[in-house]
């Protein structure tokens, strides 16, 4: 911050561990960590694709990779965060319209969007092994 | 009430951003807006795209590649992909500029940024077309 000459003298925010740790806060930091990680888990699919598009043997390789016991837990996380991330993104829309300040919404969709988002991902694993053996 | 503008020197901008009126992000509205507009987009388009996902799971090769390769799917597939790596470049941008404070490491991340999501974009898009069009 030195280096920056000419700046308005502006006074610092507290950061993060001045904070009494809450739900709303954590939701905020998991909205954003998930965000992240679907970032680097959209090559994981953009991979699938491209071997899909390359050869057959491409694709069998790339499809036993994910479809083994570690690959199946990792497209289990990033089911989980898109579905987490996507929920929060809605909460984001109800904030944008000027709903959902209030302590009790706040909390109310804090709780949905974790609910949410395990019930969700489970709903579609179940799904996935139930349709698919 | 005496607003900021009344006590220049109150105020916690600058004179020089004040005149430019486009606070710390040095650009207007446009980037919230094209990440609020990607964000409702990949609503459908990722579910869709998760639907195809499961629909295609576990079936023979031949099978996967003909499913990706209806217009229908391919078209839902491409909007995706398309929605999915401009939404994630304005989401990284923000985390960049939060967090990588010395300028040029920071204009560097945000070069690195652009060139990754747009390598994702046009490897998915590739992907996707070759399969369809059955190259």
């Amino acid at each position: 911050m030195s280096d920056m000459h000419g700046a308005a003298r502006r006074p610092l925010s507290p950061h993060l561990q001045i904070y009494r740790p809450m739900l709303t806060m954590m939701m905020s930091i998991v909205h954003r960590i998930t965000g992240v990680a679907l970032y680097f888990g959209t090559f994981l699919l953009v991979v699938w694709l491209v071997a899909a598009a390359s050869s057959p043997n491409a694709f069998a390789t790339v499809n036993a990779v994910y479809g083994s016991w570690i690959g199946l837990i990792v497209l289990f996380g990033f089911s989980w965060a898109m579905l987490h991330h996507m929920l929060g993104g809605l909460r984001h829309f109800i904030w944008d319209m000027g709903h959902g300040f209030g302590p009790e919404a706040r909390e109310l969709m804090a709780k949905l969007t974790i609910g949410g988002s395990v019930a969700l991902t489970v709903l579609l694993w179940v799904v996935i092994f139930a349709v698919k053996g | 009430m005496s607003g900021s503008s009344d006590f220049p020197g109150s105020s916690l901008r600058t004179v020089r951003r004040r005149v430019a009126g486009l606070g710390a992000a040095h650009s207007g509205t446009h980037h919230f807006w094209l990440q609020r507009v990607t964000a409702l987009a990949n609503v459908p388009l990722t579910l869709a795209f998760l639907a195809v996902l499961v629909c295609v799971a576990g079936e023979p090769p031949e099978r996967v590649l003909a499913t990706i390769g209806q217009p229908i799917v391919a078209i839902i597939l491409l909007l995706a992909i398309v929605s999915i790596t401009t939404h994630m470049r304005a989401g990284m941008q923000v985390v960049i500029e939060d967090y990588v404070h010395n300028e040029g490491a920071k204009v560097l991340a945000l070069v690195g940024n652009t060139f990754f999501c747009a390598a994702m974009g046009c490897a998915g898009v590739f992907a996707i077309l070759k399969i369809s069009f059955g190259g």
